[in-house]
């Protein structure tokens, strides 16, 4: 069995820092991949090492696979973990990593393909009894409207390629379909080097809720509970939670359990997870997709197991068994995080670079924040907004609310517009509170 | 906007193929000053400007204050000063190098990449040692221009 000693960190932002923080405490080493942009992060001088692996837009150093094996090899790590975002779900990197003699942290690279295709990621789900959305594949000379006519209208077009939250449209009638279909087409094809289309039936009320799972490679497979990420911005993630409020029990074992179920057939390894959208009118749940990486939401459920998820994944990948089995999970309290972005929410949710010129987060007990960023840093443009995660955990779900409440109000940020007075409004906000909120509720209510 | 080393190569090589023998370019933080020719100014050199206004690292200085230029990797990998193992290397110190001089190989796994002067001149030093991991934007090569 392979012993990972030195891990390359294949990514940026607040998930290096993490990962280098969570080798530190494993006493492994790290060497952090970096642009030319991201040089003198807070990931790159904490890490043992930092490489320089390219320039700074990502399609230059980021996504390049090739470059971040080789790197890897060159510093003489033993293992790559991809964080989330970038490479984290190619399985190009996978595979080339294992001929490489290097340890992936993350699942084998025909896992990784079969999730990243949502198509065959479907049929999977449907063969192992998982239910699915009524939808259908649309080749360029089907009938799409007949299609449509069969799963009712509104309805969803989605990339085949795509996954989390990109590539969907939603047409409200035939003529709507017939219009976006062609370029929904090509824009799959120049995003995700896949031109394939599925209808899939549109849940106008509905709730996101998404299973943890954690499988090793000796065939153990658990669960690790669920969390609810409704509160969203056009499919994007703001603000999550574990455990997802309001939800009958009986939904909640079935969901974990169809997780569980669906993970053991694909034969998933190491973490991942199950995503359900849930018919909030109908009680009825179906299988959206399989996310193979660690989820940029995972401190709610580290805080709700008190179990550490980056180290699990190490763990895994280095061959361990699980070391615990389902009885063990247990669930302790509510944990609610959202995600602090660099925007400008009053012109469009445009991205708001620049140099911090401020930047304190409170130091509150029951409230963790996981960011890269510190007085001075710079938020480059290149890539996503993300400044910081704030994570409260208390013991009721009000309290929770209002841990990350205060934290927003004690944040001093200056040099950048960024996304906290949106936040403290969702929170603030009567539906959230009573935790009543489905996927549009966002942007009907507070947009 | 901040030249980037490749920017100035890629100008270097237009002036090199144009009819022009002077070329004078500001731009914030950045100040380039070309001659083409013999004559007594070197070429070409470089020299900061006011700082840039985002602090993006450049790789390198096309030159220093020791009047080398440097050679930077244009790509993170394995550093081969020659094509294969036994081979010559392309350059030792005092050579003679042109722009489109080959001087080492970065490989990615297992593509080969030619990398070139860019700058005329004679090495001065070789920076990393054969087969060593080279980052992008680090040092190769010293070039005292001539």
């Amino acid at each position: 069995m392979k012993r990972i000693k030195r891990v390359f960190v294949a990514n940026r932002g607040e998930i290096a820092l993490r990962i280098v923080n969570a080798c530190q405490e494993l006493g492994l080493e790290t060497v952090v991949g970096t642009s030319e942009a991201d040089r003198d992060g807070l990931a790159a001088r904490r890490a043992d090492r930092a490489v320089c692996i390219g320039p700074a837009p990502a399609s230059e150093s980021y996504l390049r696979d090739d470059l971040v094996v080789q790197a890897a090899l060159g510093t003489e790590c033993d293992a790559i973990h991809p964080g989330y975002g970038f490479l984290s779900e190619s399985p190009k990197l996978a595979a080339r990593a294992s001929e490489n003699g290097l340890v992936f942290i993350g699942p084998p690279p025909e896992v990784i393909e079969l999730s990243g295709d949502k198509l065959r990621a479907r049929d999977e789900a449907a063969r192992a009894g998982v239910p699915i959305l009524p939808g259908k594949e649309i080749g360029p000379g089907d009938d799409a409207r007949q299609a449509a006519d069969e799963i009712g209208y509104p309805v969803l077009v989605k990339a085949a390629g795509g996954g989390g939250g990109r590539g969907i449209k939603l047409a409200k009638d035939g003529e709507e379909l017939d219009s976006l279909l062609s370029l929904a087409r090509s824009e799959a094809g120049a995003a995700f080097g896949d031109e394939r289309l599925y209808l899939e039936r549109f849940v106008a009320n509905a709730r996101h809720v998404e299973v943890q799972i954690a499988a090793d490679q000796h065939g153990a497979v658990v669960h690790l509970g669920e969390r609810d990420c409704s509160v969203q911005r056009r499919y994007q993630k703001v603000v999550e939670e574990a455990p997802a409020p309001n939800l009958d029990p009986a939904t909640r074992n079935a969901l974990t359990a169809e997780a569980v179920a669906f993970a053991t057939a694909i034969g998933y390894r190491n973490l991942g997870t199950v995503e359900f959208v849930l018919d909030v009118d109908t009680g009825e749940y179906f299988f959206l997709e399989v996310n193979c990486r660690i989820q940029v939401e995972h401190p709610v459920t580290e805080a709700v197991t008190g179990r550490d998820l980056v180290k699990l994944q190490i763990h895994i990948a280095d061959g361990n068994e699980l070391g615990f089995s389902q009885n063990d999970v247990t669930f302790d309290g509510h944990a609610i995080e959202c995600r602090l972005n660099a925007e400008d929410v009053a012109h469009g949710f445009m991205p708001s670079p620049g140099t911090l010129s401020l930047f304190a987060v409170p130091d509150h007990s029951h409230l963790r924040v996981d960011t890269h960023l510190c007085a001075g840093s710079t938020i480059p443009p290149y890539y996503d907004s993300l400044m910081a995660k704030l994570i409260a955990h208390a013991e009721g779900r009000e309290a929770t609310i209002d841990v990350l409440l205060e934290a927003l109000e004690d944040l001093d940020i200056e040099g950048v517009e960024t996304n906290r007075a949106l936040l403290i409004s969702v929170l603030a906000h009567e539906d959230f509170r009573r935790g009543a909120v489905s996927t549009d509720w966002l942007e009907r209510a507070i947009v | 906007m901040a030249l980037s080393d490749e920017d100035v190569r890629e100008i270097l090589r237009i002036i090199d193929e144009s009819a022009l023998t002077e070329l004078q370019i500001d731009t914030e933080g950045f100040s380039l000053h070309v001659r083409k020719g013999g004559g007594d100014a070197p070429a070409p050199i470089a020299r900061p400007g006011k700082p840039p206004a985002d602090d993006k690292p450049t790789p390198a200085e096309p030159a220093t204050a020791d009047g080398l230029a440097t050679i930077t990797a244009p790509m993170l990998g394995t550093f081969y000063r020659a094509e294969a193992p036994g081979k010559p290397a392309f350059v030792e110190v005092g050579a003679r190098v042109e722009s489109d001089t080959i001087v080492c190989i970065i490989e990615v796994m297992k593509m080969m990449n030619s990398v070139t002067a860019g700058v005329s001149g004679v090495i001065a030093e070789v920076v990393p040692a054969n087969a060593e991991l080279v980052e992008y934007g680090q040092s190769l090569f010293r070039v005292e221009p001539a």
